[in-house]
This record gives structure tokens, C-alpha cells and sequence, in this order.
């Protein structure tokens, strides 16, 4: 057990951070700490021509293999790079789901012909794309996909209709990847395939959600006869749901450390909040702020576990509660941000950053323990998949085993 | 930067869990418990033979010159199985306070019997409390004919009944010094009375000190920053505390899982309903937090030289596991139902244990209030 990086490794850190201080001037000096989660109003084209400079700089993709036009980092750098990324105020990266969720899939499960098409526009930061995963009527039941897609004879094309909720960066973004149902009649995580739409055609309509925040970085993504050309499917047809967990299991909490330095700005921002308004003073605030640090230092730990243990796709028991523990501490870190701002957390203050930050952070956090799997799932998968406790029927799945049954 | 545990770590880890799975089941701690001292002699024997006493003492002493994550280690698995041993008292309070206050002299005489375990030893940190406080030393130390006199008392030392060699903070008198004396439990003017604890596990005393007479050798500081050393000192000793509640909350844990399975209500095992199932995860979620607290806090000890992070911390990784075990003890209590109120079964004997371990070596509020100074003020 070693916290110590190696000369080398410190070295590259040095690295980061000039290039970061260097480039993250001019007209990029105003994205500093902007587009992180709740802030939808940092400017889209800003944040794709900052892609760009990382990608001119060979910092975008830095965990893709280089013949993908990564850079091939070891973990330990990659958590460097993430660490100085944050530490300087370079902001909430807008390609994160090419470069993160969709490149990694590809480069594991595509064809040639989808990785040669698909991986220089992510890792040069000139083409986008969105995820198409949740529906209304599939949300926690995430495999209860609506939106189907059926084969145009003529042209081998794949036609959809149906609707995609909650997806973040839609109007940014030039590409959706659709979980699908392709086989009429199928139930739950069967009969999906995982299907590459882009979105600037007839048939698709992107309409914004108006948030609680007032703000409204989700949209609802409707398909109306879209099209997705036959070789733009990942997988076979009907093998969607596994390209759709592995996708989800690409995550391997590289970056989770640099969104902890995310969290430990905010948290810099309440204390200096504090200090100034004078709840510094009030015994209770000063508990919860040292909780907030302490819980600060879990995550760091818990996210060096998480890279350290076996990479051999376990789920291992920190990897199981890092959703459930990250998310409730937010949401506690945007109360307490409100509770230290006092009756002025209730006044709007465009003027102050960090007042409208720590806003943002309160409201925004309210999310965070929905998407991605709510508290309420987050502790049915810890019941059930690292304690070993009973499964609970699950209806749509158990009337699958029973036609199969059947059969 | 990796922080998975060495193989030798793993293994140690892993031999602890088996010994003391066999060696200190439930019956032979309520055995123990039921002692007038309160300590399992054959397993302390065992342990000494296993050479645990010396983990984290150096090798030129008679120890393993291991370091705090080894011995994190251990302790977590103490935790639990709760044996009723006095490893905490006289290796993780007299021993580290020795290892980083003693006089050269003093170390080559006390630890190479501490780290073998023939000698059984505490520390009387305070007046009140199992803690280090610099404002409330329990003892004045007055220069007398023959060395030292030291008059005081301690309301709550670990094992200060049972003990052979009691370590005694005491403030110089007419200065603002501290330092570090030992006094053999034979020394005339020295009382102790055991205290009655609900946590039967593990024992405290009253030991009061009227005009003890101590020769000069007996003065076993290094001289200079005592204070600092002392505050390293119970430092680690709350880590160490907390790697021990991070093992009570587990076993809590495990105990649930196991009688939540094999109990059936309205057709099915307990287990299978919602509530009790997320209340468990709830529990894993707290004891997974407390080990990354705990394990990041032994790195870091074992790394760093600097006083002030590791205080943070190792506080920080003691508030956390201090509530993590209290939590986990009072929800095994509730999920075991009508025999969790029993004196039967197990989880209140891990309830005791939480409720006392939060006030030993700082509660939760004092750390978070000392951390949120290092922020704020």
C-alpha cells in the first residue's frame, strides 16, 4: 500500500498543469471551472473549441490506445491528468460521452469500419454524441425500451420510432447512440440492439426540459422514421443490452478523482463563504463543513481502491457503494451550501460567481441521486449483488422466464 | 501510487481472521467477560507466540518492524471477534507512546517486553477520558530526593487494573512541561480501583497516584516536544481505534446477513423484504466508507512525517468509523428483532463496544471540531 507517485509520474503532473495554465487563457479564460454539471449556460461552441485545443495538445482521449489517437496512459497517469485537468479550472469536458462511454465500446465491440469512422472525430473534438438510453417508461427499469427500430428492406436501413428522455447535450451533440427494441413482441433486455443515429435528419425532434434549476441542459429526443444506416449497428442485432452494459462498465473511476477536485472547489467555496458571512462561527455549520472534508478524503481513498484492486471486472465492494456515497454527499454539500449562504441563498445574484455556483451546486445536486441509478437501486444492487441477499421478483423479467418456460 | 494491500499484508490479514475466528468465538468471549479481569490469558498467550505485540515495533527491539498498516490490519480483525485482551492498552496506547515519547534508554528497556508480550502495560493519558489533552494532565510530577514524586489521578485508564507497568503523563510541576514516567502497578502510593463497564470486553480503572516516589531512571521521555509526540501518539492510537470499529461494524453486518437469511416471516426470509434489505446496503455503504477512511489514514501514517495531516486525518477516520460501528450495532439490534434485544445473542455486546469506542480517543464532534479549525479558523 503506497500513496507516493513515482518521479516519472510527478514529473508528467508538472506537465499537465503548465500545458493547462498555458493554453487555458484567452478566450478560454472564461470557461475556467464552467460546463460542469448545472451549468448550462457555459457556451457550447467554447467548450468544443477548448476539445479541440486539448486534442491539438494530445490531451483529449489520453486513456485510448494510440493508435486510436490516444496517448495509451497508464492508471496512474490518467489519474493525474484528470487531477491537474480539475486543479487548474479547465472546464466540464462536452465530448465526455464520446470520448469516455461511446470511443471505448467501439475500440472493445465495433467493427473497423465504426472505429475508422467514428474515433478521430471524438479524439480530435469535431464530432459529439449523446446517449439515447432512457425512455419515459424506462427509467430504474432501464430495459422496459419503447423506441423500436425496424429494417427497411429496400436499403438494409434500421427506421425508429419512439422517445429518449433525460439526454444530456442533445442539441450540442451530432450523433445518438439508441438502445432499440428490433424484435416486435420481445420483453425487457432482450430483442435490443445498439444502433448509431445522427442527429441532424428528418425524423428526429430535440426538445429541452425545463429543469428545477430554471436551466435545461436534458432533452427529450423523439424519433419519427430517423434513420440509421445497416452498418451503423454495434453488435449483432438483439445483442443491444450487453453493448449497452458494457458500455456502462467502461467507467473504471479514472475520472472519478477529478471530479472529486470538482467537489473540493465547491467545498473551498463554502468555506470561504463562511469565513466571510460568519457562519464560520456557528458550531453546527463548522461540523458539517469538517463532515464534508472528511467525506472528501473517503472518496479520494476510495477512488485509489477502486483503481487499484484487480482489474478483472468484479464488482468490487467500493466500486458497489461509490455512486450511493459520491451522490448523497453532494446533495448533503448543496445544503450545506445554501445553509451557509443563509437568506441569501435565496437571492439571485448574477454578479457573484460563487454565490450563483453554490446555487447551482444545491440544485443541481438534487439529480445526482437520480440519474445513473437512483439511491433506491444503488442499494438493491448492494443488497442483492455484494451481500447475496434474496432478489426481489421482478415482473417483466419473471413473465420473460416463464414464456421461456413455456417453449 | 497502488493501493492494494503487499501479499504479506494480504496474508497477514488473512491469518488474523483465521486465528481469532477459532481462538475467540462468542462462548469464549462471554467467558473472558465474565472474569474478574476481564482477560482471556490463554489467547493474550497466543497472540504474544503469533508476535502480534511487536507489529508495529522495530526490529532492534525485540518487534517486527512492521508499520501502522500492518497493524491496522490486525485490529480490524480484533474488531471483530472482540477478544478480551489487553493488545489495544499495551501495544497500541503504551507501546506507540513509548515508540515516539520514550528516551532511547527507555525504549531498549520496555519495548522489546512489550513487542513479546510478557509484559502487560497501559497508558494514563488524562484525568478524565482515554484521550490526550495537554490542558488536563492527570498528574503533577515534583523533583524529590531520590528522583521524582507524583501525586494525581486518572478516572479512566484502559486496563489500569490489570496492567504491570502503567506510562503516566504528568505535568512538571511549576512549568509548563510534560513528561512521560513509569510506574510498576507494585509502587507504594499507587491505587487503582476497576471500574464496572458495560462494555464487558474491555476494562477501565481509577488509578490515583498519592506521593509516589520514582527514581530518576524512571523518567522515560526523550526530553524535548513530549507534547507533539504525545499528540502523534494518540493520533495513531485512534486510527488504530477506528481500524478496530471499522471490523465491529463488519461483523455487525455479518451477523444480520446471516440471521436475516435462516429467519422466515410471512413465507419468506426476513432478508428478502426491501426495507431490510436496504437498510444492510446502508450499512455496507458506511463500512466500505470507513475502510477507505481508515486504510487511506494507515497510508498516509506510514508515509508521512508531518504532525498536522495525519491528525486530521486519522480524526477524520475515527468520527467516521465511530458512527459507521455505532450505526451498524444499533441496526443489527433492530434487524435481529426480539433476540437482538437478548442477551443471548451477540449485537449488543458490539453495541457496548461502539457506544464506549466513541468517547475513547475523541468523539466524533471533537475531531470534526478540530478539523473544521484547521479550514476555517
Amino acid at each position: 500500500m503506497q500513496l507516493a507517485f513515482t518521479p516519472e509520474d510527478e514529473a508528467f503532473r508538472v506537465e499537465v498543469a503548465q500545458w493547462m495554465s498555458a493554453h487555458l487563457t484567452g478566450p478560454f479564460a472564461s470557461i475556467r471551472h464552467r460546463g460542469g454539471p448545472g451549468d448550462d449556460e457555459a457556451d457550447p461552441a467554447l467548450l468544443k473549441a477548448w476539445e479541440r485545443e486539448l486534442a491539438a495538445g494530445r490531451f483529449s482521449c489520453v486513456g485510448w490506445p494510440e493508435a486510436w489517437g490516444g496517448r495509451g496512459l497508464s492508471i496512474e497517469r490518467q489519474v493525474i491528468f484528470h487531477e491537474e485537468y480539475v486543479r487548474a479550472g479547465a472546464p466540464g469536458r462536452i465530448g465526455h460521452i464520446g470520448e469516455g462511454l461511446l470511443g471505448p465500446t467501439l475500440i472493445a465491440l465495433g467493427t473497423d469500419e465504426q472505429r475508422q469512422r467514428f474515433l478521430p472525430g471524438i479524439a480530435a473534438g469535431t464530432e459529439y454524441w449523446c446517449q439515447g438510453f432512457s425512455e419515459p417508461a424506462a427509467g430504474s427499469d432501464l430495459a422496459n425500451v419503447q423506441t423500436r427500430a425496424q429494417r427497411d428492406p429496400a436499403s438494409g436501413d434500421w427506421v425508429l420510432h419512439g422517445q429518449k428522455v433525460w439526454t444530456s447535450w442533445a442539441l450540442a451533440s451530432d450523433w445518438i447512440f439508441v438502445l432499440a427494441r428490433t424484435e416486435p413482441g420481445s420483453r425487457g433486455h432482450r430483442g435490443l440492439s445498439f444502433l448509431l443515429v445522427p442527429l441532424a435528419q428528418r425524423g428526429v425532434e430535440i426538445r429541452p426540459i425545463r429543469q428545477l434549476t430554471g436551466g435545461s441542459e436534458f432533452n427529450e429526443v423523439f424519433f419519427d422514421g430517423a434513420r440509421a444506416q445497416a452498418w451503423q449497428i454495434v453488435g449483432r442485432p438483439g445483442d443491444g443490452w450487453a453493448v449497452a452494459m458494457a458500455l456502462l462498465g467502461f467507467e473504471r473511476g479514472v475520472s472519478t478523482l477529478g471530479q472529486q477536485m470538482h467537489f473540493a472547489h465547491e467545498l473551498q467555496l463554502v468555506i470561504e463563504a463562511a469565513r466571510c458571512n460568519g457562519a464560520a462561527r456557528d458550531p453546527a455549520l463548522r461540523q458539517r463543513i469538517a463532515e464534508a472534508w472528511a467525506g472528501l478524503r473517503v472518496m479520494r481513498y476510495n477512488a485509489l481502491r477502486m483503481l487499484s484492486g484487480p482489474q478483472d471486472g468484479r464488482l468490487r465492494p467500493e466500486a458497489m457503494i461509490y455512486k450511493h456515497y459520491w451522490s448523497n454527499w453532494h446533495r448533503d454539500l448543496g445544503k450545506l451550501a445554501l445553509d451557509v449562504l443563509g437568506i441569501d441563498g435565496d437571492v439571485r445574484a448574477d454578479g457573484d460567481a460563487a454565490r450563483t455556483r453554490l446555487q447551482q451546486v444545491a440544485l443541481f445536486a438534487r439529480a445526482d441521486t437520480i440519474y445513473a441509478g437512483t439511491n433506491e437501486i444503488q442499494l438493491n444492487l448492494i443488497a442483492e449483488r455484494a451481500l447475496g441477499m434474496p432478489k426481489a421478483a421482478r415482473p417483466t423479467v419473471d413473465r420473460l422466464n416463464k414464456n421461456d418456460q413455456c417453449k | 501510487m497502488n493501493f492494494a494491500l503487499t501479499e504479506d499484508q494480504q496474508m497477514i490479514r488473512d491469518a488474523a481472521e483465521g486465528f481469532l475466528a477459532e481462538a475467540s468465538g462468542s462462548a469464549a468471549v462471554r467467558a473472558a467477560m465474565d472474569g474478574d479481569a476481564g482477560i482471556d490469558r490463554t489467547l493474550w498467550q497466543g497472540m504474544a507466540d503469533l508476535g502480534w505485540c511487536g507489529t508495529h515495533i522495530a526490529e532492534a527491539h525485540g518487534g517486527l518492524g512492521l508499520g501502522v498498516v500492518e497493524l491496522v490490519l490486525l485490529l480490524e480483525q480484533m474488531g471483530r471477534r472482540l477478544p478480551c485482551v489487553p493488545f489495544f492498552s499495551s501495544v497500541c496506547l503504551a507501546g506507540t507512546a513509548l515508540q515516539q515519547a520514550g528516551s532511547d534508554t527507555a525504549r531498549a528497556r520496555w519495548l522489546p517486553r512489550i513487542a513479546d508480550g510478557s509484559l502487560q502495560a497501559t497508558l494514563a493519558l488524562s484525568a478524565r477520558g482515554v484521550q490526550w489533552d495537554a490542558t488536563m494532565p492527570g498528574a503533577t510530577a515534583r523533583r524529590a530526593a531520590a528522583g521524582w514524586q507524583l501525586d494525581g489521578s486518572f478516572a479512566h485508564v484502559p486496563d489500569g487494573a490489570s496492567a504491570e507497568l502503567i506510562f503516566v503523563v504528568a505535568r512538571l510541576a511549576d512549568t509548563d512541561e510534560i513528561g512521560l514516567f513509569a510506574v510498576p502497578s507494585s509502587t507504594p502510593g499507587l491505587q487503582r480501583a476497576p471500574l464496572r463497564t458495560w462494555d464487558a470486553t474491555r476494562r477501565l480503572a481509577e488509578v490515583a497516584l498519592n506521593g509516589v516516589q520514582l527514581g530518576d531512571g524512571d523518567r522515560v521521555d526523550g526530553g524535548a516536544e513530549v507534547p507533539a509526540a504525545l499528540q502523534r501518539s494518540a493520533a495513531i492510537a485512534a486510527l488504530l481505534l477506528a481500524a478496530e470499529q471499522l471490523g465491529g461494524a463488519q461483523q455487525c453486518l455479518a451477523l444480520t446477513l446471516a440471521y436475516t437469511a435462516q429467519r422466515s416471516q410471512f413465507g419468506q426470509p426476513v432478508a428478502a423484504f426491501q426495507a431490510v434489505k436496504h437498510r444492510c446496503a446502508e450499512m455496507m455503504v458506511r463500512i466500505e466508507a470507513t475502510r477507505s477512511a481508515v486504510y487511506g489514514a494507515a497510508a498516509l501514517a506510514a508515509e508521512a512525517t508531518a504532525l498536522e495531516p495525519l491528525v486530521l486525518e486519522a480524526g477524520a477516520a475515527k468520527a467516521q468509523a465511530s458512527e459507521a460501528f455505532f450505526f451498524c450495532a444499533q441496526e443489527a439490534i433492530q434487524l435481529h428483532g426480539g433476540v437482538g434485544f437478548t442477551w443471548e445473542y451477540d449485537p449488543h455486546l458490539y453495541f457496548k463496544r461502539a457506544q464506549a469506542g466513541a468517547h475513547w480517543l475523541g468523539t466524533p464532534q471533537q475531531w470534526r471540531e478540530r478539523i473544521a479549525a484547521a479550514l476555517l479558523d
